[in-house]
């Protein structure tokens, strides 16, 4: 088999680093206020709001990569999620 | 070792198409280009040609379906011409960088203004670095024969680069001759089956893989240096290629150049295309003149014929070189490569320019431009910028 | 048939740490794509903010095979792409082109059009962000009336081409807009087109934060409105017939559209508009909705 150098890339999570340090407001979940719509993970545009539990109804925030953009908390039916300054 | 036929330059691609099977076809008409198209569509809808052609709405639009043809893995086919070409320019470069194995023909022809359809060689010129091998034709047996061989370089793993089949406009495109056409049983065992071919990679629903991706200087110059080792190699595939030609059909192709006369030649006329043949009749003429002449074709500027020049121009007393294109501003594309080339042998490089918008090169010119060698071996001086060939200087005046 | 969020795949095709802006409305939109196929199919992507969010060689966050082609050329590219798959026996690959509106609606309009009218069997999605996003907000034939961009410092003068309608006029299979705002509704439109043969068109409204001027956290928020105002319409023409869908299907009557002040002043890129400028963008709108309304009564 040759060995070519191409163009070609391969799918790996962290493409363009850890998204996270990006983010100057950090989403805070309510898990008490959380009604499971899933109405975060719908519109999270990274993919960044994971779906844990047996029935992966819970939503989890995976901070290694979200933006901090705030939409999930912008658009929450139940106000469980609060954008906080990072420190 | 197949039949005889009387076909045009264009009818020959056609033929040489059909015979390596090519799977898809993406045509958008051009003068002197469209009978290759005309006649490849009747190809497809007589079912002799099993292929999809897809009719697009601009050049630029047929090399860009052809990168995607490719990019499947199918065998991948189109053509054009001058203004074509330049339209299409843009993914030209894209198939040659991004290693899209293909093949396309290109007749020749000058850019406008003032419109022009006939031939000169600024239209492919202008695509000299951009990752793709350039074959020049000089007859019409020689475009069939190189349009085969091509889609074998093209997709050789060592190779992986698109093709470039170029014959001169209406010299070649639309006068016919005789052209030796070699069997299809032949030709499938000299081609790898149409669609074998598994890299440089594939588009793969269950292999998901991303072409083209930003790319940092890091990792940049790499990808360019990896198309210049496919070049290098091209350069022995290419003979190889032309070597197991001949087994097949007689016609051995086993140099990127076709010197002719050359061994004891004093003076040496390079030049490409349709004209390499006048060149041959007045390198005769010029011998039974007692001048010790000879003549050398490109049949590839890229790879460049790089050894092959270089040792047959070894030993010369002047190397004269006959370029039908221009680089305004600096003199004949050809021959600042080749004087280049030569350099450090120290052999006097005389261009000359002629045949522009398809302007005849007579053979009595090539025996001018002989005498000229001549002329500068005894004088020592040779001229610069090049000769300008049966120039109407009166107009200037 | 209507799709739930607990329906979707919970497979992901658009991988973290992209390298997308903040609250892109593209990442939205090509997430839902990836969801809708669910990940069975190829990808064209022409120079757009895609080019960027796939992140640099030798990653790519996107987990479909992606074809990055020049500008002009996606779709011509994915025609070809189609005729290879086709020439190789394999019919049941989706090939789908995810433009932007640059890439669409002006330097890309004649390849797209050469391809519907060709028929080609393959999906073709413009994801609008109203400008060269790209290149840093440069207005584009689909940047709206009155939007400041940085080559229209004083607001367009021009008002948004309306390239779903020209597709139309190509009388392709299947056209239709959607709005990232509305996923489900996008969903459901491109599972629809999957399942047609010849040429699709999606034309995907898409409110970009960076260009548009506006904070990450409401790009729903306008997308919504977008749609609420009546400013984008969520339609559908399925082999000529026209038929609005989503909330639009309720906003035919103008009295219950949200006055567009809504719209825009969520948005800087309309800070400096004049009253006579909206009044001419309202005009311009209940035009549109007239047209929309005689395209359904003739369908």
């Amino acid at each position: 088999m040759v060995k070519l150098i191409i163009p070609v890339s391969k799918p790996e999570e962290g493409a363009a680093g850890l998204t996270g340090i990006w983010r100057s407001f950090k989403p805070i979940i309510d898990q008490e206020k959380c009604k499971h719509c899933l109405m975060c993970w719908l519109y999270c545009p990274e993919g960044a709001i994971e779906r844990i539990g047996e029935d992966k109804l819970t939503v989890k925030i995976n901070y290694d990569y979200c933006k901090g953009c705030g939409i999930c908390a912008d658009i929450c039916p139940f106000k469980a999620i609060t954008m906080v300054r990072e420190e | 070792m197949g039949v005889s036929k009387v076909l045009t330059g264009n009818y020959a691609v056609a033929n040489a198409v059909k015979l390596a099977k090519v799977q898809v076809v993406a045509a958008y008409p051009i003068t002197p280009q469209t009978t290759i198209v005309e006649k490849i569509a009747q190809f497809v809808e007589n079912g002799e040609l099993n292929a999809k052609y897809i009719r697009v709405e601009s050049e630029h639009s047929a090399m860009a379906a052809c990168i995607g043809a490719s990019a499947t893995g199918a065998r991948a086919f189109t053509a054009t011409s001058s203004h074509g070409l330049m339209y299409m320019s843009e993914v030209v470069w894209w198939a040659g960088l991004g290693k899209f194995p293909m093949v396309m023909a290109v007749v020749t022809r000058a850019l406008a203004p003032p419109w022009s359809i006939w031939s000169e060689h600024n239209d492919v010129l202008a695509h000299r670095d951009c990752g793709w091998i350039i074959f020049f034709a000089e007859d019409n047996q020689e475009v069939l024969d190189l349009t085969i061989q091509s889609f074998r370089i093209s997709e050789d793993e060592k190779v992986l680069q698109p093709v470039m089949v170029t014959l001169d406009a209406f010299i070649l495109s639309h006068t016919a001759t005789p052209v030796s056409i070699p069997n299809q049983s032949d030709v499938d065992g000299y081609l790898p089956p149409p669609g074998s071919r598994r890299l440089p990679f594939i588009l793969d629903p269950a292999n998901p893989l991303t072409h083209g991706n930003l790319a940092y200087p890091r990792n940049f110059m790499e990808f360019r240096y990896e198309i210049e080792r496919s070049m290098g190699n091209a350069r022995r595939i290419i003979v190889e290629a032309g070597r197991e030609y001949g087994k097949i059909t007689g016609r051995y192709y086993d140099s990127l150049i076709e010197p002719y006369r050359c061994s004891d030649a004093d003076a040496v006329l390079i030049c490409m295309g349709s004209s390499a043949g006048d060149a041959k009749d007045a390198v005769d003429i010029l011998r039974d003149e007692g001048y010790n002449i000879g003549a050398v074709k490109l049949r590839t500027i890229r790879p460049f014929p790089y050894e092959e020049l270089r040792d047959i121009c070894r030993n010369k007393r002047i190397i004269g070189v006959v370029d039908r294109d221009y680089s305004f501003g600096f003199g004949g594309i050809m021959h600042g490569e080749i004087k280049s080339a030569l350099s450090d042998l120290h052999i006097p490089v005389q261009g000359f320019i002629a045949g522009l918008g398809g302007r005849d090169i007579r053979v009595e010119d090539f025996i001018q431009m002989g005498r000229k060698l001549y002329h500068i071996i005894e004088s020592g001086v040779g001229e610069f910028p090049p000769i300008w060939i049966n120039l109407r200087r009166e107009v200037f005046r | 048939m209507s799709i739930s969020i607990r329906d979707l795949p919970l497979e992901e095709y658009v991988l973290l740490g992209n390298a997308a802006c903040p609250g892109c409305p593209a990442s939205i939109g090509l997430r839902m794509l990836g969801k809708a196929l669910e990940g069975k199919f190829i990808l064209v992507v022409p120079a757009c903010c895609t080019s960027i969010i796939q992140g640099p060689y030798p990653k790519s966050a996107i987990k479909v095979p992606v074809l990055n082609i020049a500008f002009a050329a996606s779709a011509a590219t994915a025609s070809g792409i189609r005729a290879g798959f086709e020439a190789l026996g394999k019919k049941d690959v989706q090939v789908v082109v995810w433009a932007g509106d640059g890439g669409t609606a002006d330097i890309g309009i004649q390849a797209l059009s050469g391809a519907a009218e060709r028929n080609e069997n393959i999906i073709y999605i413009c994801y609008d962000n109203e400008a060269y996003m790209n290149t840093g907000i440069q207005r584009s034939s689909a940047t709206p009336y009155g939007a400041w961009t940085t080559t229209t410092w004083r607001g367009k003068t021009e008002f948004k081409k309306n390239v779903p309608l020209i597709m139309a006029a190509h009388r392709v299979p299947y056209v239709a807009t959607a709005s990232i705002a509305y996923p489900l509704d996008f969903i459901a439109k491109v599972r629809k087109a999957a399942k047609i043969n010849g040429f699709k068109y999606i034309h995907l409204h898409a409110p970009c934060p960076t260009g548009w001027r506006f904070p990450s956290d409401k790009t729903i928020e306008v997308g919504r409105l977008a749609v609420l105002t009546g400013m984008w319409v969520l339609y559908e023409i399925e082999n000529g017939v026209f038929r609005l869908t989503g909330v639009s299907k309720s906003l035919l009557d103008k009295s219950k559209r949200k006055p567009i002040e809504d719209y825009l002043k969520l948005q800087g890129r309309f800070s400096k508009i004049s009253d006579e400028q909206i009044d001419l963008l309202k005009r311009h709108v209940d035009e549109l909705w007239m047209e929309y309304k005689h395209l359904m009564e003739s369908g």
